[in-house]
């Protein structure tokens, strides 16, 4: 089966049985969106909270509030339905202790995605955020199996 | 001493200033090494370190990849020009320089005080730097206290590619591969300059307007 990787920034979407993979998250937050009636999914990876944080806003899927609208739409362009489609995410650990709370870059990824999906009306049913550990996200469009694997628990199913 | 240009990205950098950054890499790099003799008590080699303009999702790969477990040493300096610093080992050259410094082990796994002592090694090299980077550019810098974490070397560089990614999508990175004897070891060191910290070095470096 295909493997298609979202790097930082970037995003993935899939009409057809993949893989998407984004690998060693830290702050950083993948987002999967599935359709399970149509069998699309969706991976995004995204780094900052707000693309008014950058000097150039773009690329729209590196910030929490272009990359969900981002990778809603193109949901939607690939076949799914709104009403049928499922979030879950993982990511936005802090991996370094930092002296200010503003510094915890994890923590406000994980708040803005949350904030854009509730824009979009869309729920999360399951989520892994937070925590201090890198993680690696793997999606199965064919299943909707979505797993997190970390260096010190080994891989489970999101 | 602050110019008037912005850079939209590093990759807008001229050959003029790319030199000026490597040479301050390469002081940077020597005063490390010597830091590490000493430290080691052991002559410690040191290759020309290799500057690299790496966009954000290769940056991983040059430490093996996203996943692989790797040490990071991360603090930030504050003053005339503050940024970030990170000093990334893969964990293979960790485990040498512990060895080096504490006696000989084979484990995976690194002990409380193998630990401290790869704090005590990051803070030396990046201290190092540092060093280097005042004296040419004779900007006030003070780092931070370090802190450390092992981790998936994606998951690691995060934060301070975070930090780039608010400038830009490419990252200056400098390879710097230290030798004892036959044995090479491999570190990466990151500066991360502030919005507008980039401009104040290359400023004070005499190359701001090249």
């Amino acid at each position: 089966m295909k493997t298609l990787q979202a790097g930082m920034a970037e995003y993935q979407v899939s009409a057809e049985p993949a893989t998407l993979v984004a690998l060693g998250l830290g702050s950083c937050i993948g987002v999967c969106m599935y359709d399970p009636t149509q069998k699309v999914g969706g991976l995004l990876h995204i780094m900052l909270p707000s693309s008014a944080l950058a000097r150039v806003a773009t690329p729209p899927a590196k910030f929490a509030d272009t990359g969900v609208p981002l990778l809603f739409e193109e949901m939607k362009k690939a076949g799914a339905v709104a009403s049928q489609i499922i979030v879950k995410i993982a990511g936005g650990a802090q991996m370094f202790k930092v002296a200010s709370a503003t510094m915890n870059i994890g923590l406000r990824n994980a708040e803005a995605v949350k904030e854009e999906l509730a824009k979009l009306r869309l729920k999360i049913s399951a989520e892994d955020t937070g925590g201090t550990c890198g993680r690696t996200v793997k999606f199965d469009v064919e299943t909707g199996r979505i797993t997190v694997k970390t260096i010190g628990t080994g891989e489970k199913e999101l | 001493m602050k110019s008037d240009k912005q850079f939209k990205d590093i990759n807008d950098l001229s050959a003029v200033q790319m030199d000026a950054l490597k040479e301050v890499g390469n002081i940077g790099a020597g005063n490390a090494a010597t830091a590490l003799s000493k430290m080691l008590n052991k002559k410690i080699d040191m290759l020309v370190p290799e500057i690299r303009i790496t966009h954000l999702n290769k940056v991983a790969d040059l430490a093996g990849g996203p996943e692989v477990p790797v040490v990071g040493v991360y603090l930030t300096m504050s003053g005339d020009a503050p940024g970030h610093i990170m000093f990334i080992l893969p964990l293979k050259s960790a485990r040498k320089l512990v060895n080096m410094l504490i006696g000989e082990s084979d484990s995976e796994e690194f002990s409380e005080m193998e630990i401290s002592a790869l704090n005590e090694i990051g803070n030396i090299l990046a201290s190092s730097y540092l060093v280097a980077l005042t004296g040419f550019t004779g900007l006030a810098l003070y780092p931070s206290v370090p802190s450390l974490a092992i981790d998936m070397a994606g998951a690691i560089l995060n934060i301070v590619l975070v930090e780039l990614s608010k400038l830009g999508d490419y990252a200056l990175v400098i390879e710097t591969i230290f030798k004892e004897g036959d044995e090479d070891i491999k570190g990466f060191f990151f500066l991360i300059p502030d919005p507008g910290t980039l401009e104040i070095i290359l400023g004070a470096l005499g190359v701001g307007n090249l």
